[in-house]
Order: structure tokens, then sequence, then C-alpha cells
């Protein structure tokens, strides 16, 4: 199951690195989103992915899955949330100001303010 | 267990939140802002002198014992950041009274800065690596505020690029943390160390090294991850580029320093000459780029990265002395960084621009400023009684008694450049036939003295009275030698 989970996340950062390699600031905003997926899901894996009850008391097995990935990913979710809609509203805020959403016109010399 | 070293965090963390409720208020933000920056370099003086006295000193964040809960450790490394911290923090608070203009006030400025002082020191005084990345995803957040708020052209342009990098990295170190914690199956930095140290350094270890390598090199601007930094200092207002150039670089080495001296330090041959080159490049690339330029704030940008990389070098070259040199080398770096941007800030108020060829003979009627500038740039160089001396001197001898030769060559050379680079600057736009009369000039530098007289004032009096400061760098840099110290303190076996 390991393997399978580290192929897969394997592919979710090879889609996010092609896609924050393209031109358009959307697409950009897109790799991001795939890579911290990514990054999720690999906490999730590498935490191990044995049987057991949910992290719940109240279940009363004999064992439970590692609750602490769980709780560095919903920590990292919502960090993630947090920067994907500040990088959002940035984009939409430089579209408006700048006309464009071509990285390759966002090269800038220092004098042109 | 000891709750007064949550203060240096609560303090910043509070006042941030209650200037929130001041953002039209003006007045009242100012004096908020004023009184917790003091405030705060008052506890930091306490912390570092607790810690002195009494050893490392820990906190058990809700009494859970490590490594089960969240701990924080106050080593006198970290003491000393945070005090210098503080005291970059009140200057840049006195200098933004003058520098920034109402809207980015009304905009919660200081709440902003007060967060990022927060995630500064959060991160220098955590003892837990995840919680490590929480304290720079709030260090990172507030400094993408910062460096956009007031949304000029260059601001927008230069914001997304410092986003993306830092989203990027951020990924990594969740990614690093989680093939640590499957390694390892802990997260306390002690815990760590000693379970490293039971199992041996494998070469997967190495291997995650190599990647935490990577992401503090993000952060701190190393070769050849310094790509995203001369761009993106050179977008915000000077009193921002002055907290970001004197903290958020800093972290990121101090987190390699922390990282590297006491995680993995038990196959030193490998990581610390990769360590060792890249810092050698970083200081080769940094004073290229410092004396290409004839912009002011260019020319301190790459300045910054010279830095990084001799701080850097005593920390691979792992000598008594270099890693001495090195906490040295870093609190001076600090200190006149803050000053340097400051002061190319004053001069770009007053002449309107920051090419140096459009200025020239300031010191007819700046003459303080210039002066305060010359002892910046000397200090900056490391000219005898200066602080930046004592620090280069202990790299260079450790470099020397590592066997580095040629590293520590560069270390030297660095120095002559960097200061021609900065001089360049005091002779062209201080010296010089006068360019405008005071009619001309764009502004004045009422109340921006205060500050730069502050930051340039402690570097010569760190440097003058370094035998009183001896001590408490000499404890710093024991523990950083022995981590059986601090993982002593911590884990109390």
């Amino acid at each position: 199951m390991e393997l399978l989970m580290s192929i897969v996340v394997g592919i979710l950062f090879t889609a996010a690195t092609y896609l924050m390699l393209s031109r358009s600031l959307l697409r950009i905003i897109i790799g991001t989103g795939l890579l911290s997926h990514g990054a999720h899901l690999l906490i999730l894996t590498m935490g191990g992915l044995k049987q057991g009850a949910s992290p719940l008391l109240g279940e009363e097995a004999s064992l439970y899955v590692d609750p602490l990935p769980q709780a560095l990913i919903l920590t990292a979710i919502v960090i993630s949330f947090g920067v994907t809609s500040f990088f959002l509203v940035l984009a939409y805020r430089s579209y408006q100001e700048l006309g464009t959403d071509d990285m390759d016109q966002l090269r800038g010399h220092d004098q042109n303010e | 267990m000891n709750n007064f070293i949550i203060l240096p965090i609560l303090i910043p963390l509070l006042t941030g939140i209650l200037l929130i409720f001041f953002n039209k208020r003006f007045a009242v933000q100012k004096a908020i802002s004023l009184l917790a920056a003091a405030s705060s370099v008052v506890i930091a003086l306490c912390l570092v002198q607790m810690v002195y006295t009494e050893g490392i000193q820990s906190l058990y964040l809700g009494g859970w014992e490590p490594p089960f809960g969240i701990i924080l450790v106050a080593d006198q490394f970290a003491s000393l950041l945070v005090l210098t911290t503080s005291i970059i923090g009140l200057a840049a608070v006195l200098y933004s009274f003058r520098t920034i203009d109402r809207e980015r006030e009304r905009f919660y400025y200081f709440s902003a800065v007060q967060f990022l002082i927060t995630g500064v020191t959060g991160a220098f005084l955590t003892g837990d690596i995840f919680n490590l990345f929480v304290f720079f995803e709030v260090m990172l957040m507030s400094s993408y505020v910062l460096i956009v708020l007031g949304s000029t052209k260059i601001q927008l342009r230069e914001s997304i690029k410092y986003l993306l990098v830092n989203v990027i990295s951020s990924a990594l170190f969740v990614i690093t943390v989680a093939y640590l914690y499957a390694l390892t199956g802990t997260l306390n930095m002690a815990d760590l160390s000693v379970v490293i140290s039971e199992n041996g350094q494998t070469g997967i270890i190495t291997v995650v090294a190599i990647m935490f390598l990577v992401v503090f090199g993000l952060k701190g601007a190393i070769f050849p991850m310094y790509f995203w930094l001369p761009g993106s200092y050179y977008a915000p207002p000077s009193a921002v580029t002055a907290l970001f150039g004197a903290l958020l670089t800093k972290v990121g080495v101090y987190s390699i320093t922390r990282v590297f001296t006491l995680i993995f330090y038990h196959d030193t041959g490998f990581t610390h000459q990769v360590l060792a080159w890249l810092s050698a490049f970083t200081i080769i690339f940094g004073v290229i780029g410092a004396i290409a330029y004839s912009d002011i704030k260019k020319i301190i940008i790459y300045n910054i990265l010279t830095a990084v990389g001799v701080i850097l070098f005593g920390i691979a070259a792992n000598t008594s002395s270099s890693v001495l040199g090195s906490v040295y080398y870093l609190v001076h770096d600090m200190i006149i960084k803050c000053a340097l941007f400051f002061l190319v800030g004053a001069i770009a108020i007053i002449t309107g621009t920051n090419d140096l060829r459009k200025m020239g003979g300031l010191i007819k009627n700046h003459p303080f400023l210039g002066w305060l500038f010359f002892v910046s740039a000397i200090s900056l160089a490391g000219i005898p009684p200066l602080s930046g001396f004592i620090g280069k001197l202990k790299i260079v001898e450790g470099g020397f008694e590592a066997g580095e030769y040629a590293i520590s060559m560069v270390v030297l050379l660095s120095s002559l450049l960097v200061l021609y680079s900065v001089l360049k600057i005091f002779i062209n736009g201080f010296w010089g036939e006068q360019v405008m009369t005071t009619e001309q000039e764009k502004g004045n530098t009422k109340g921006m003295l205060l500050p730069i007289g502050l930051m340039a004032g402690l570097s010569v009096a760190f440097g003058f009275g370094i035998e009183l400061v001896s001590p408490y760098f000499t404890q710093a840099a024991e523990a950083l030698l022995n981590p059986e110290i601090y993982i002593q303190a911590v884990l109390k076996e």
C-alpha cells in the first residue's frame, strides 16, 4: 500500500513541478495546490498505513492508526489554505494592476516602477 | 520548567492582535507598538541573563514531558538571537514611524510587524521540528503581507515570485519532516538527536540532512538557492527590507546551524563539506553582485548573501573557534544589516533615487548621516575595533585549523570586496560634487537618525565591549559544540 501511495505522490509532484514551470500564473497556483496535496499524502504515507481503528478512544480497538501524522496534516492543510487564498488574491490584484498573467511579462527592471 | 521563556513570543503576538482593533488610530497604534517593542527588549535582556546564570531553560507546553509535547528551549544561542531580534524590532518600529505612510499604517502594517517578530522569536525558541515549520509559516505569512502592502507594481510583481518560492520551500519542509518522522518516529529535536546517535547516521539520514539544507538554504538564501532574494528584497520600503534583511535570512541560517550541530553531526565528512563549498560559492556570488551594481539598495542586498556564506562557513568548519566566530558574526550581521538598510533608506529619501550615479556631496548637508554610514560600512567589512572583526577573525582561524585554506582565503578576500562595495556608496554618495542643494532635496532625515544611531551605536558598542559580552557568546558556542548539553537540559536524562 505504501508503495502505491509513494508512486501516486510521485506523480502528483511531477504534475506540480510541470505546472509550476509554466508561464500562466493560474497554472502555477494549480501546481502549488497539487504540490501541497502531494506533501500531505506523503505525511500520511510516511506515518505508516497499517490497519487499525480511527484514533477515537470510543472505538475501543486494540490497535489504532497513528494520530500524530493526522494532526500534522491538519495543521499543514490550514496553513496551505491560508497561503493559497492569499496567493489567489495576489494573482487577481496583479492581474488588475499589471494587466497580465504571463510570468514572462512579469520580468522587470528595477527602474521601471 | 520556566514560564518566562514564552514571553518573547507572547508579547508580540498579543500586541499584534491588539493592534488590529486600532488600525485607524495612528497615535494609539504607534504608542502600543513602541511600548511592546521596548518591553520585549527588557524581557529578552532578562532571558539572556537568566540563561547565563542558570543554564538552558525549557518550558513544556501544557505540562507534557518531552518528547511527547511541544517544548520551548532557550539556550544561550537562541536567547542572544531573541535579544538581537527584539532590538531590531524596536529600531524598525521607530524607523517606521517616519518612513511608512498613512495608507500602509491603516492597513495593519504594525500588526504585521509584530506577527513577523512572533514568528522569528518562535523559530529561535522552539525545540520541535514541526513547530519550527509552523513558526516559519507565521513569519513568512507576515512577510508576504509586508512585502506586498502598498501594492505598487514592483511590489506585486516581486511578491508573486517571493510567495511562489516560499510555498515550494514550505512544501519541501513538510516532505522532509515526513521522511524524518518515518525514519525516527519523533519530532522533538533533542529526541531526534538521541535516536539518530543510537541508530547511527545511515545514508538515508544523510539524504534527509541534505534536504534540510535545501529547505533552509531556500529560506536563508545560500548558493544556488538565492536567486529570489535580490528582486524580492528590493521591492518593499526600506523599513521592511531592514526587517527582512536582518531577520528572515538569519532564521534560515539559525535553522541550518541548529540542525547540523544538534541533529546531523555524526557524519560530518560529507554534509559539512557540502555546506562549506556552498557557503564559499554564496560568498563569491554575493560579492560579485555587490560590486556589480550601482544601486545602493542592491549593493546592501547582495551583502546579505556574503554574510550568510561567512556564517555558514564557520558552522561547516566545525571547530571551536569557527563556531564561536559564527555566533559573533551572526549577531553582528543582524545589527549591521539593519543599520545599513536604514541608512540607504534615508539616503533614498533625501535624494529621491537609489542610483549612485545621480547623487553626490551629501556630506555637506548631512555630516552626521555620512559618518554613521562610514562607521557602519567599515564595521561591515570587519575593521578591527568594530564589531565585524572578531567574528571573521575567529571564523578564519577556525577555517585554517580545519584545513580549509582555500575557503578561508575566500572569506578574507571577500572582506576587501565588501569594503569596496560599501565605500563605493560612501565615496560617490557622500563625497564629490554636491548634486542637489538643500531646496532640491526630496526629504529630510528628521526622526530617522535616532533608530540609525541606535543600531550603528550598538554595533560600535558591540565591537568595543567584546570582552564584556564574550562569556555569553562562549556559552552559546559551547552548547552548539556539545549537543549533549542541550539534550541533557531538555530530556533530563
